[in-house]
């Protein structure tokens, strides 16, 4: 019973272009963030003391002297507070690895730790007191970099291996060979609202928390260690994020403790709002990736086997580094069958901010190393790329096993590819790019088509659970509450109109309210794509409770069959019976029916045993594709989009407009991590891009004039998800790759015949030009790959 | 005390502040003191636009409407003008309860996601909406937006808004009102000076150079101010505290433009803000243009200014290499007189500037461009729009029978200072313009500089694309053919369009 029918249907609520539920708001300014919600009496602002401030200032050293008596003494500050403060669990860590402390106390492990909070009745006031801190810190041996971690052995976690067939066999038995490496950098989130907390203290020593974060069971949780109480003293409230693409999954809960900390011991609100240079530096960020590769493969192409070595900087902490590296593993195939095949993945600890999840949690660099592996054979091959793509797509039997041992039941590459190479003219287009590039010395032009298969779910299975909670208020309104937190994706109004279609009433009757750890407890972070997946059918379990009740009531009441009962246009039909919504929910109420309820969802199906990597980890897989033009500039390595065409599977959208903001978006997010987006630290471990002065997100003009997006019309969920839709948040990021791909290809142009040039991620200008020339005087050099079968032809 | 308060408007409504910090940026003013939340901060250092409100100010079609970045505005210099928000924009459109025209398209074609950049975005789109003739396409747009960063969208529905806003424009209630808005306006104007004190700070709006003069006479100390670009992140970021500002933006004299072709030099005025100059100066040395639009973003050349973008010294500006090649000369004038020296020896080494106490930039002589000179710039960055140059490479040349007669070329970003390539242009002197010369030449700048490695490039980047723009001025100024090349168009035009 998903949905009632009815033959004369008005356009359902679900599968509308709806626009976002907060739209008008935002566009007026009345939209609240957490620095806009009205200031509580007696508020204070804190602010927090790093590690930048310190005299030796390192990556690495021990607390020799933290001296606060200059900032205690700065006129209108009201309260310092240490490590020694906290009354109760030092440690921020999202999954109690106790390995992050909120307030550094004896060491410091990365540039801009942060180690004290100091509060005033001005934010103004507690900016200028953090700053008069004396401290000083010895220094001590630092880890900057992925090569000095996998030599000494640095992990935050143990190197993890998924295998699948004989890989060193079927690479020594291939026809072909090829060796090579790619790193790919990190990226900030450049959410544009940065962190924020606001914590009002209240009765009995408990606090109200609000939050900008992804993950408020997670922030009520770690609230509630450092105040030394059980989570039920803790309330945790977001309406919205002005984004948060992962940065704020476990990157807001320090602060948040540290406002509730600052509220606990002073008994007032306390509101903490970094700068943006304090929140570059302080939060973590995607990992960089170095990927090395051993690959075999038969004269079309074909891979035969693969050995792939993921090593990644993950930071001073575990953080969410094993789940994120679990997923660069699991998506390593991308779209590929490799019939033997083995994963080793290195997770370095390095003196550097704790990195985090970022859009793709790892997807989108596992998936950078086998795009790069197929550019690499179709060089070598002299093949066009895409039919090196398509000979090595997931198949039927035979060629459908994953290399964590999971079927894939559901692809659509081959067609979905089929149409986006048509409507994109991509064979035109390559044959118009060479000749092109043949007539033009200076600026050469790539294209390159890449698919994208992202698995949905939580890898870490018992995450993949939601709740929700319906109010049918006696006038016939409705209060909406789940588990999922908005950012900008468009949640809230994809679960309300599910909510409005179950009872089949007007959108406008159903109240979207803020998450609420009172409200829903223990949830999962809004994260993995998930959000609408879960939330929505958590929403719709209520519904269908509260529906039940409704249509058992009715047709007692008016002695009809239960199956007479239909909901649909804001009217009930109890046999001959028709009553208003608003009607029959108040003749219920005065028979003494609950009308409300709570719901929720656990994803079928999946399981996972990460000791024998192998399992189904996923309950399906989102698909799409994407074709990208580039222009490089030879002399300065400067290169332009100019144009990109996208075919993306959405399932049965819930929402066709919310859905192309995710794809759109996701994609021009991806291309700037490829592209412009470059974190560049010192040779002391100190982060030099903190600012949109030096850290380079996309602008306006940087996406291609001609951007032709699709949802792909004939997609639809195999599995029974809410309304047969699938998940967007992550999947349109790697269709960037496209970008990439393209770029190389364009170098490539300057000298032809040879093998793939080596371009890393982010290909800046400087990046492109550097790779220029080294690949103007190279001749069959190994740049990405050397045959060591056929190394002379 | 006189003029202890200033007046602006609010929306439509006139606000009177005194008692107030100076140095409070207008963004500060709004979030905190009038409890005006639509404008965000997003960075704080006018990188980012969501803070973005459009300043009005009199203009020959009634109030003229540009884009700020209020985080880094200081509130004083709203003396006079008119504020608009995002909060006043809603009923202003054709139907007084609803959205204006550029909110409504917004929401028609989903242009907000997070909905935390949104206001920006709709007051750079308002500023666009009242530009005036302005022809509507996608690089106008982009140039509209350039200033404001969107993590979520992706840009295009934005784009789209904009079309679809623009379709109706000028429609909205202030175009209606613009007379009387105007005629608010005037009212509001001052004509004398400002001065205001609160708690031992200072700030000066001065109205005449003789003025400025004597201020800077009594108070040595005193910080010069003029859009606030750099001086506005001084106090945001470095929470740095200046007893006296003197504001430069109402002096008469520091905000003159003139051609004269007589003289054959064009007279910029130290506050002249970019935005203002951008007509002129693309006029005058076509070379400039693509560089011009983009230094900054619309919000930053609205503010910023060219004596602003010199007087700090700052080693990356773009400006002071490309008017040293023009060969542009400096007027630095006090109490005492003025004087006039060649621009480049202004710059006496990293953050140290020829500049006296007490004097200030009055003006810079650019030369207008000989026939037979050959001028470009060219910048290059990560991003095209809004970015600080790695390098920014400026050539002028003058040949007569494919010979090299005059050369100066100089640099941004190669060096403490931005300088003059003195090895290369010996190179090029007296040589035939040709593909050998070149490479001598190309050769030579290795000899000029020795640039340092930074977040935005490496040594080896900047001295490689230092060469590579030297062959590029070369194959854009040699005859065509001669190196098979597109040679006589910059490379983002030699595409189109794509299929």
């Amino acid at each position: 019973m998903n949905r009632d029918s009815s033959p004369d249907t008005l356009p359902l609520a679900v599968h509308q272009a709806l626009p976002h539920d907060s739209a008008i708001k935002h566009v007026t300014g009345q939209a609240l963030y957490i620095d806009d919600l009205i200031e509580p009496v007696d508020l204070l602002h804190v602010y927090v003391g790093t590690s930048r401030t310190a005299h030796g200032c390192t990556a690495h050293g021990r607390i020799r002297r933290l001296d606060l008596d200059a900032v205690r003494r700065h006129p209108g500050v009201v309260a310092v507070i240490t490590a020694a403060d906290i009354p109760g669990l030092n440690d921020s860590s999202p999954m109690h690895t106790l390995d992050e402390e909120t307030l550094a106390a004896e060491f410091v492990h990365f540039h801009g730790q942060v180690l004290f909070a100091v509060a005033a009745a001005d934010r103004d006031t507690a900016r200028r007191a953090a700053r008069l801190a004396d401290i000083e810190i010895e220094e001590l041996p630092a880890i900057l970099d992925v090569e000095t971690a996998l030599a000494q052995k640095a992990y935050v976690n143990a190197p993890h291996e998924m295998k699948r067939g004989d890989a060193a066999a079927a690479i020594a038995g291939a026809a072909h060979r090829l060796q090579g490496e790619i790193r790919t950098g990190g990226q900030d989130h450049f959410y544009l609202e940065g962190q924020a907390a606001l914590c009002i203290p209240q009765e009995d020593g408990d606090m109200l928390v609000y939050s900008s974060t992804q993950h408020p069971a997670e922030v009520q949780h770690l609230v509630a260690l450092a105040l030394g109480r059980a989570d039920n003293a803790v309330t945790v409230e977001v309406r919205r994020m002005g984004g948060a693409f992962g940065g704020k999954e476990t990157q807001a809960a320090q602060w948040a403790v540290l406002a509730a900390l600052v509220a606990h011991h002073t008994g007032r609100p306390a509101k903490l709002r970094l700068d943006r240079d304090d929140d570059m530096i302080s939060t973590g960020k995607r990992h960089d990736f170095r990927i090395r590769y051993d690959v075999g493969f038969d004269d079309s192409g074909r891979i035969a086997g693969i050995d792939i070595e993921l090593a990644s900087r993950c930071g001073m902490s575990a953080d969410l580094s094993g789940p994120i590296n679990d997923r660069a593993m699991f998506h390593s195939d991308n779209a590929y069958y490799l019939p033997n095949v083995r994963i080793i993945s290195y997770r370095c600890r390095t003196n550097t901010v704790s990195n985090t999840a970022f859009r793709g949690f790892g997807g989108p660099q596992g998936m950078m190393g086998i795009e790069r592996v197929i550019d690499a054979i179709a060089a070598h091959r002299g093949l066009d790329p895409l039919a090196v793509r398509r000979i090595n797509l997931y198949g039927g039997e035979g060629r459908n096993i994953t290399p964590y041992h999971m079927t894939v039941e559901d692809n659509v590459l081959p067609e979905l590819i089929d149409e986006l190479a048509t409507s994109a003219s991509y064979t035109q287009r390559r044959h118009a790019v060479d000749s092109f590039n043949r007539a033009s010395a200076v600026i050469k032009r790539g294209i390159a088509l890449t698919p994208v298969k992202f698995g949905i779910s939580f890898t870490t299975t018992f995450l993949n659970q939601a709740g929700a909670l319906v109010h049918v208020y006696k006038d016939g309104s409705i209060h909406l509450n789940h588990g999922g937190t908005e950012m900008g994706q468009g949640l809230f109004i994809k679960v309300a109109q599910v909510v409005a279609d179950a009872f089949g009433v007007d959108l406008d009757r159903v109240k979207i309210s803020a998450t609420n750890t009172g409200k829903v407890p223990n949830t999962s972070a809004t994260a993995a794509s998930s959000g609408s997946d879960m939330n929505a059918m958590a929403a719709l379990d209520a519904c269908q409770k509260i529906k039940q009740r409704l249509a058992s009531f009715a047709a007692e009441k008016y002695q009809v069959a239960e199956v007479a009962v239909h909901f649909a246009h804001g009217q009930i039909s109890i046999g001959e019976v028709q009553r208003t919504f608003a009607e029959l929910v108040m003749e219920a109420y005065l028979g003494r029916v609950s009308l409300s309820a709570t719901g929720f969802y656990r994803t079928p199906k999946i399981h996972y045993d990460r000791a024998t990597a192998s399992g189904r980890p996923f309950l399906y897989f989102a698909y799409g594709a994407a074709v990208s033009e580039v222009e490089v500039d030879t002399l300065t390595g400067e290169h332009r989009l100019r144009r990109v065409d996208i075919l993306h599977d959405v399932g049965r959208s819930l929402n066709p407009a919310i859905d192309m903001g995710q794809i759109e978006g996701g994609f021009v997010q991806g291309a700037g991590w490829l592209t412009s987006e470059e974190l560049w630290w010192d040779g002391h471990g100190a982060l030099c891009t903190h600012a949109p002065s030096t850290y380079k997100i996309p602008v306006s003009s940087d996406v291609a004039e001609v951007f032709n997006a699709r949802i792909w019309q004939r997609g639809e969920n195999q599995e029974p998800t809410i309304h047969r839709s699938k998940a967007v948040g992550e999947p349109p990021l790697m269709l960037a790759i496209s970008v990439h791909s393209a770029i190389n290809h364009a170098i490539a142009a300057v000298n032809p015949g040879q093998p793939l040039p080596d371009l890393d991620a982010p290909a800046t200008p400087e990046r492109v030009l550097m790779c220029i020339e080294r690949y103007r005087s190279c001749k069959l050099c190994s740049l990405t790959g050397e045959d060591v079968k056929d190394g002379g032809v | 005390m006189m003029g202890a308060s200033i007046r602006f408007l609010l929306g439509n409504e006139v606000q009177e502040l005194s008692g107030f910090d100076p140095q409070m940026t207008v963004l500060e003013w709004l979030r905190t003191h009038a409890r005006r939340t639509g404008t965000k901060e997003g960075c704080a250092e006018g990188d980012c636009g969501a803070c973005t409100v459009a300043v009005g100010e009199p203009g020959p079609q009634g109030v003229r409407y540009r884009a700020f970045n209020s985080c880094i505005q200081l509130l004083p210099t709203l003396d006079g003008k008119q504020l608009l928000t995002v909060e006043d924009l809603a009923g202003s459109g054709s139907d007084a309860d609803g959205l204006h025209p550029v909110q409504q398209a917004m929401v028609d074609q989903h242009g907000s996601q997070c909905g935390f950049c949104t206001p920006g975005f709709v007051m750079s789109l308002f500023t666009l909406y009242h530009a005036d003739g302005v022809e509507i396409h996608r690089q106008r747009i982009d140039q509209a937006i350039a200033g404001n960063l969107c993590r979520c969208t992706g840009y295009a529905p934005i784009v789209r808004a904009a079309v679809q806003a623009m379709e109706t424009a000028p429609g909205d209630g202030f175009h209606r009102d613009r007379g009387q808005l105007a005629t608010q306006l005037r009212q509001l104007r001052r004509e004398k000076s400002l001065h205001l004190e609160y708690r031992g700070r200072h700030y000066h709006a001065p109205v005449s150079l003789a003025e400025v003069w004597q201020l800077l006479q009594q108070y040595p100390q005193a910080r010069m101010v003029a859009g606030a670009t750099d001086v506005g992140l001084w106090i945001t970021k470095e929470l740095r505290i200046f007893d006296r500002l003197i504001n430069l933006c109402n002096v008469p004299e520091l905000l003159r433009l003139e051609k004269d072709q007589a003289a054959g030099h064009l007279t910029v005025g130290a506050a002249v803000n970019y935005s203002d100059a951008l007509e002129v100066l693309t006029q005058c040395y076509p070379g400039m243009g693509e560089m011009l639009l983009r230094l900054g973003a619309e919000q930053v050349r609205n503010a910023g200014t060219i004596g602003g973008n010199i007087a700090n010294g700052s080693p990356i500006g773009d400006m002071p290499p490309t008017l040293i090649a023009l060969d542009a000369r400096l007027v630095l004038s006090s109490a005492a007189g003025a004087r006039e020296i060649a621009l480049e020896d202004f710059f006496l080494g990293y953050g140290r500037q020829d500049l006296r106490p007490g004097e200030c930039v009055e003006c810079i002589r650019v030369p207008l461009l000989q026939s037979g000179l050959r001028f470009a710039v060219y910048k290059v960055a990560k991003r095209f729009d809004q970015d600080i140059s790695a390098l920014c490479g400026a050539f002028c040349i003058r040949l007569e029978n494919e010979q090299v007669q005059e050369a100066r070329i100089c640099f941004g970003g190669m060096a403490g200072i931005p300088s003059r390539a003195r090895a290369a242009e010996q190179a090029l002197l007296g040589q035939a313009w040709n593909e050998q010369t070149l490479r001598r030449a190309q050769a030579a700048l290795a000899l000029d500089y020795t640039p340092l490695t930074d977040w935005r490039a490496s040594r080896e980047y900047r001295a490689l694309a230092a060469q590579n723009l030297l062959q590029r001025f070369y194959l854009q100024n040699s005859s065509p053919g001669s190196s098979g090349e597109l040679s006589h168009q910059p490379w983002r035009l030699a595409g189109g369009k794509p299929g």
